[in-house]
């Protein structure tokens, strides 16, 4: 029976003072105990290869790259609090809003720059998500699921009912993000949105490495495990698991964030309910609980809809066939990962990996015994 | 009537039944005793179906069960006590008899027979089965299980959690019942010497294995075998 | 006073519709503990399939039926297929699984039927009963819908209380493996539990379709507030689904008569996390405190 707590991490999380394997270099031993050094070399690393990789792109394919930064900041996030801590959350697109109108608010109206009104739509959108936290701590399962579903069609009607603060139906647009004059006149705005959108997914993916590689990190695989053992050896639950759903929170409010700086529009019509429904197939599909699952399922978010539109005007399907396609697929995958295939395309990638692995090491050793 | 030949049952790596092989006649009580975790519990849970036995046969009535499903064993005249006796809290007394016998559709025994068996029963039919206490609880499930006419019983720990009054009360009743209607009768007991007074074999369990079978009385007298498996 | 009576009956009528799609869901709850966050996908879908024989020029009557029927084969083979392989799994699965349930078949009935929504007839006049010269919020046809509501709460209980069925199904519920000791083939209780449910689902689809209208996302808020119907009045309670319904339906019509309707999804909300933070197992909960 597949389960979805089934343990699948991408990187185990090393202990200080983790026993040397026979003949482990001092170098590596280094390197797997001192998670802020990898995270760091991760974090430069990853920057310089997306700013590599912006500049190959055209225009379409960087606001392409954009998104998908920003849905990675939330899926990130949905990622670790359902996969690590064991909650679920169909409450995600709605706390994507509330991070989207912060910034529409500030930058439209109140003329913030871009760096203080993003603090400040992650800072609104935490405020948020301690008190849907607070409540979701104390829910399990299908309670949680429901609430948070109600949660995220409650809220939009928000944006209705107070039509003047939020630009009812309209919603509120802003200007487009200014670019420095440093990278000269002829720098395409997408590309700038698109270093925006990714400083913003590098420093999300940054800050739950090193979360979930620390205490914090054992902690919400303590008590998604065995809640009853892990509140014997003295964590309090609630409280670790509102700090769970507060940070994915923090997440969704940066990605809503950035949603709104790259559209340049945050209204009710962006979040709809079916969002936290892909958010979910996304983080699913991806691989729950990884950051790399995160990112395949961002990359999925953004691209499966161009490939069904293509699909379906290659097959000249019909356009309520072609425009519901991208949902029949979530739903079927969705359906298909739960019964049979749990851990993802992230799994999948590890489960390929350690099978070429232990192929090479087999060989190996097969070697030396004959050399 | 009932058979189990080289019985296995695996729980992923744990062996919790390691090859027990037992008879039981009609109008028969076997004994099965020994400590906790010793396989007991497993060793009827694989013969009524729950669990699915590794290897080995179930042989009821010489129609081998190894393999038949849970609903069709209890058709072929099998009743299980289970631990704990699974008396259905939400139903009441009447409901949970009337569901022993439902398979049976018309031909269970008379539910006035089970009142006169049990008359404390009669008098709290339509209560809610939770608010029995133990003794009760234990006459209920073995009203319920005797409303299918079984041929075979399997009780899991009959006596657990009652006083001794009541057990040996329970005992006598089973004893009576065995000789009366030709049962099979396969007793699960911690409570060794209490099990032993109405039994005509004794089997001790270790760790799924069978590490004694024999006579009531000599088991009894084997002062070594009391000490290692039976706690007295 | 003509609002306050016309929200008053206007939350009855639509409390009504809440109460029997929560009474699915808590049927499913009973029966295999599991909250079936597809029903409302379920039975729009079977919903539509009575739009499509109506609009061939059939009866009203010949729509309803096919909707009833389609709701039962849905539910058995939905149960069969799919949810049995979830019934032993940890809650989440299960969770996922009945919502990609319901993303999947909102998406089919959009590829097939379109997005579009589509009216659909009611079986009587809605047009308000007339009182003393004032025209009522309150139409033959709602009181159609309570009182079928009301005759299949009735019905169900019926049909538990005092058949060997309904034993088999209670006994299935509680004690799956005591039930399957005593011969309660607990698979196919399952299964009737589930088309049941679903039938009863269908049923109010076809009920609340003239007023919402016939489409993909049309029936999502009323799983939302069938949900939390379902939560206040307790998800082992039949009763409490009915009562939690009504009680539903009477806030939301107030809500959004007095305040606005952009705001009912919203005191929805507040009314799930009131109960669950106050008394998690509901108003009919039974003396032992669940933990959700």
């Amino acid at each position: 029976m597949s389960r979805v707590e089934a343990r699948h991490e991408v990187d185990r999380p090393t202990p200080s003072g983790a026993p040397s394997r026979g003949g482990e270099p001092g170098a590596l031993r280094w390197w797997r105990r001192h998670t802020l050094a990898r995270s760091l070399t991760l974090l430069v690393g990853t920057a310089l290869a997306l700013g590599l990789l912006s500049e190959l792109l055209n225009e379409y394919r960087d606001l392409q790259l954009a998104d998908a930064a920003y849905y990675f900041a939330v899926l990130a996030g949905l990622s670790v609090l359902i996969g690590l801590s064991g909650q679920i959350s169909l409450g995600h697109g709605a706390l994507m809003a509330v991070g989207a109108y912060t910034a529409a608010l500030l930058i439209g109206n109140e003329h913030w720059p871009l760096v203080p009104a993003l603090i400040a739509s992650v800072f609104v959108t935490t405020v948020v998500g301690v008190a849907v936290g607070a409540a979701a701590s104390r829910l399990r399962g299908p309670y949680l699921a429901g609430a948070t579903l109600a949660f995220a069609v409650g809220l939009p009607g928000l944006a209705y009912q107070y039509s003047g603060t939020f630009g009812g139906a309209n919603g509120i647009a802003i200007n487009p993000p200014a670019i420095p004059s440093a990278l000269g006149s002829s720098f395409p705005l997408e590309r700038w949105e698109a270093w925006i959108a990714c400083a913003g997914a590098v420093l999300v993916a940054f800050a739950l490495y090193n979360l979930t590689h620390s205490g914090v990190g054992r902690s919400w695989r303590a008590v998604r495990d065995d809640e009853i053992a892990a509140t014997v050896s003295g964590l309090r639950v609630p409280r670790v698991q509102a700090l769970a759903f507060t940070l994915s929170a923090a997440c969704a409010g940066l990605g809503g964030g950035l949603l709104a700086v790259v559209l340049q529009l945050a209204n009710p019509g962006a979040f709809p309910l079916v969002l936290s429904f892909y958010l979910l197939a996304a983080v699913v599909i991806g691989g729950l609980g990884s950051l790399l699952g995160a990112a395949w399922g961002a990359a999925i978010l953004v691209l499966l809809p161009n490939w069904t539109h293509d699909l379906a005007q290659s097959f000249s399907l019909p356009d309520k066939v072609g425009a519901n396609l991208p949902l029949a697929i979530y739903g079927l995958l969705l359906i298909v990962a739960m019964l049979a295939w749990p851990s993802g395309i992230q799994g999948g990638v590890r489960a390929g990996a350690g099978f070429i692995y232990g192929a090479v090491r087999a060989r190996r050793a097969a070697g030396r015994e004959i050399g | 009537m009932l058979e189990v030949e080289s019985l296995v049952t695996d729980y992923g790596p744990v062996r919790a039944v390691d090859g027990v092989s037992l008879r039981v006649g009609e109008g028969e009580v076997t004994a099965v005793l020994g400590a906790n975790g010793a396989g007991k519990t497993s060793l009827l849970r694989t013969i009524s179906g729950l669990e699915r036995a590794s290897s080995g046969r179930v042989v009821l009535a010489g129609e081998d069960i190894t393999h038949t499903a849970v609903e069709d064993i209890v058709r072929r005249g099998l009743a299980h006590v289970p631990e704990g006796r699974g008396v259905i809290g939400e139903l009441t007394v009447e409901e949970n008899l009337r569901l022993g016998g439902l398979w049976r559709r018309g031909e269970s025994a008379p539910l006035e027979d089970m009142y006169d068996l049990f008359p404390a029963l009669r008098e709290r039919r339509s209560k809610p089965a939770a608010t029995l206490s133990g003794g009760e609880r234990q006459m209920l499930s073995l009203g319920r299980a005797l409303m299918g006419r079984p041929r075979a019983l399997l009780l899991d720990e009959p006596s657990l959690g009652l006083a001794p009054r009541i057990t040996a009360q329970i005992m006598a009743l089973v004893r009576q019942l065995c000789d009366e209607r030709g049962l099979a009768v396969l007793l699960v007991e911690q409570n060794a010497r209490s099990a032993l007074s109405i039994a005509d074999t004794g089997i001790v369990l270790d760790l799924g294995r069978v590490v004694a079978a024999e006579d009531p009385e000599r088991l009894a007298d084997d002062a070594d075998l009391r000490h290692a498996y039976l706690g007295f | 006073m003509t609002q306050f009576i016309n929200l008053t009956l206007n939350g009855i009528s639509t409390g009504a519709i809440y109460a029997v799609v929560a009474l699915a869901l808590v049927l499913i709850w009973r029966a295999t503990r599991i909250v079936n966050f597809a029903q409302g996908a379920m039975l729009m879908f079977t919903t539509f399939l009575a739009a499509i024989v109506i609009e061939a020029g059939n009866p009203y009557w010949l729509g309803l039926l096919v909707a009833l029927a389609s709701g039962l084969v849905l539910g058995a083979v939905l149960e069969r297929v799919l949810i049995r392989r979830v019934e032993s799994a940890p809650p989440l699965n299960a969770v996922i699984v009945t919502l990609g349930l319901l993303v999947l078949l909102e998406a089919a009935a959009g590829m097939i039927w379109g997005n579009t929504p589509r009216s659909f007839p009611a079986a009587f006049s809605i047009q308000g009963f007339e009182v003393g010269g004032t025209r009522l919020l309150f139409s033959p046809n709602d009181l159609f819908i309570v009182l079928v509501v009301f005759g299949v709460a009735g019905g169900l209980a019926l049909l538990f209380r005092m058949t060997t069925l309904g034993l088999q199904l209670r006994a299935a519920a509680f004690a799956p493996e005591v039930a399957r000791l005593q011969g309660v083939r607990v698979g196919r209780m399952f299964t009737i539990g589930w088309a049941l449910a679903a039938l009863v689902g269908s049923l109010a689809g076809v009920l609340v379709a003239p007023s919402v209208f016939v489409g993909p996302n049309q029936f999502d808020s009323i799983l939302i507030y069938a949900f939390v119907a379902a939560v206040l009045g307790g998800l082992d309670s039949p009763l409490g689904a009915i009562v939690g319904g009504v009680i539903l339906g009477l806030v939301l019509s107030y809500v959004s008569g007095y305040e606005g309707s952009a705001l009912a999804p919203l005191a929805a909300l507040a009314v799930l996390v009131a109960t669950l933070m106050i008394r998690p197992g509901g108003l009919f909960s039974p003396a032992r405190e669940r933990r959700v």
